[in-house]
């Protein structure tokens, strides 16, 4: 190449384009622990939903399932008879959460996690009602037997995400931070 | 408006609750009603059914096996301060457990108990 100065130029001025862009808010490390996180699921950041919802059980991240299954969850008929026990709430607060739960559902997240469901959501013949109905997460626990979940008296369940998944709260599921109760480390 | 009739109108106003208030509470039949078995769907509930017989422990909840800080008052100080979440609970325990809304009164005895602990 006789000049190869217009490609260095241009080389340079996209670098900096980038790094520009990601150093007006935040470090580059930062963006890149980002994307980094985003692989996973949004955690839970609203107090109103985490106090209510989180009550009986772990407080889902609306990340894990898509809108249509939340509305079915939330209308206020259904909370009345919510898997068998009563989670009726106010018509102020019912709004709140909906509105929060609506904003951050997986179809609108772009969390990888979260795009996942979305995308095995979409591929269902029926809306489902529980998140681990849904394909995809069906699909992660196929190996998991009964005296793991039904018959494991630290489990029970598989509703229970944050039982085997240690970081559930921070809405991290990966293979690495699952440990079943009663049961030796899991590798697979 | 003249200040004997704002005086009246607030009499009117907080007389009822207080009316309800001035119910004895037992603490004893509290307990009663706490630990009362009651069949309900084919098995038999109480209070105790997730929050334990003994109130300075956690409970558990019976389905979902999410740990329930202690009931007793002196264990878990800042439980039964706020009146719509205790009436919130109140409403949907009594249902689940009794398979019916808890009265005034059992209400009271109740919070009496537990407030004793
Ligand atoms: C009074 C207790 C209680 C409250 C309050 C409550 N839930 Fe539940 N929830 C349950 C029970 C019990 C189950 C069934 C658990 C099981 O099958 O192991 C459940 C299951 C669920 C499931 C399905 C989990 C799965 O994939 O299997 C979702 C989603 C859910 N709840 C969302 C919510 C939301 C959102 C709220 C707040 C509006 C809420 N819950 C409040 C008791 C409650
Ligand atoms: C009984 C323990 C247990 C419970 C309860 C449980 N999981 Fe899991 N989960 C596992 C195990 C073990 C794996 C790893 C499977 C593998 O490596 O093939 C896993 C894998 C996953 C994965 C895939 C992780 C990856 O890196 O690909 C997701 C997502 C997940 N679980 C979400 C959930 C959610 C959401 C809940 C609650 C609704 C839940 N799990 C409840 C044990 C559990
Ligand atoms: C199915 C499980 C379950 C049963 C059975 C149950 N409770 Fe509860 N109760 C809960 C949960 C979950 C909470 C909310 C979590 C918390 O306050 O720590 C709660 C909270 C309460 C509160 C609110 C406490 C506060 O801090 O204000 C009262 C009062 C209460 N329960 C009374 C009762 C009574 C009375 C019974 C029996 C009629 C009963 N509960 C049976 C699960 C249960």
């Amino acid at each position: 190449m006789k000049n190869p100065k217009p490609i260095l130029t241009l080389l340079f001025l996209c670098l900096s384009f980038v790094a520009g862009t990601a150093l007006a808010e935040e470090s580059f490390a930062e963006w890149l622990f980002t994307l980094d996180r985003m692989k996973e699921v949004r955690p839970v950041d609203n107090d109103n939903y985490a106090e209510e919802c989180g009550a009986c059980h772990f407080a889902y991240p609306p990340g894990l399932l898509t809108a249509p299954s939340w509305q079915k969850l939330l209308a206020p008929s259904a909370l009345e008879d919510h898997f068998g026990e009563n989670a009726e709430l106010d018509d102020v607060t019912l709004a709140e959460i909906t509105g929060y739960v609506l904003t951050n559902s997986a179809e609108k997240s772009y969390f990888k996690r979260s795009r996942k469901i979305a995308r095995s959501v979409a591929s269902m013949d029926e809306v489902p009602l529980r998140i681990t109905e849904v394909s995809y997460i069906k699909r992660k626990h196929h190996e998991l037997t009964d005296s793991m979940v039904a018959d494991n008296p630290d489990v029970r369940s598989l509703s229970n995400c944050n039982a085997c998944h240690t970081k559930a709260e921070q809405a991290v599921f990966d293979n690495d931070t699952v440990k079943v109760p009663n049961f030796a480390e899991w590798d697979d | 408006m003249n200040q004997s009739l704002i005086a009246l109108l607030s009499m009117l106003v907080f007389a009822a609750p207080v009316h309800v208030h001035a119910e004895v509470a037992s603490s004893e039949q509290g307990k009663v009603l706490w630990l009362q078995e009651v069949p309900v769907n084919g098995e038999s509930r109480s209070c105790t059914t997730c929050h334990g017989t003994d109130l300075t422990q956690a409970g558990q909840h019976i389905k979902t096996k999410k740990p329930i800080e202690p009931m007793a008052k002196s264990v878990t100080t800042d439980r039964y301060e706020d009146p719509k979440k205790v009436a919130k609970w109140f409403k949907r325990n009594c249902k689940w457990t009794w398979g019916r809304e808890c009265t005034a009164q059992e209400q009271l005895d109740i919070l009496a108990f537990l407030k004793s602990q």
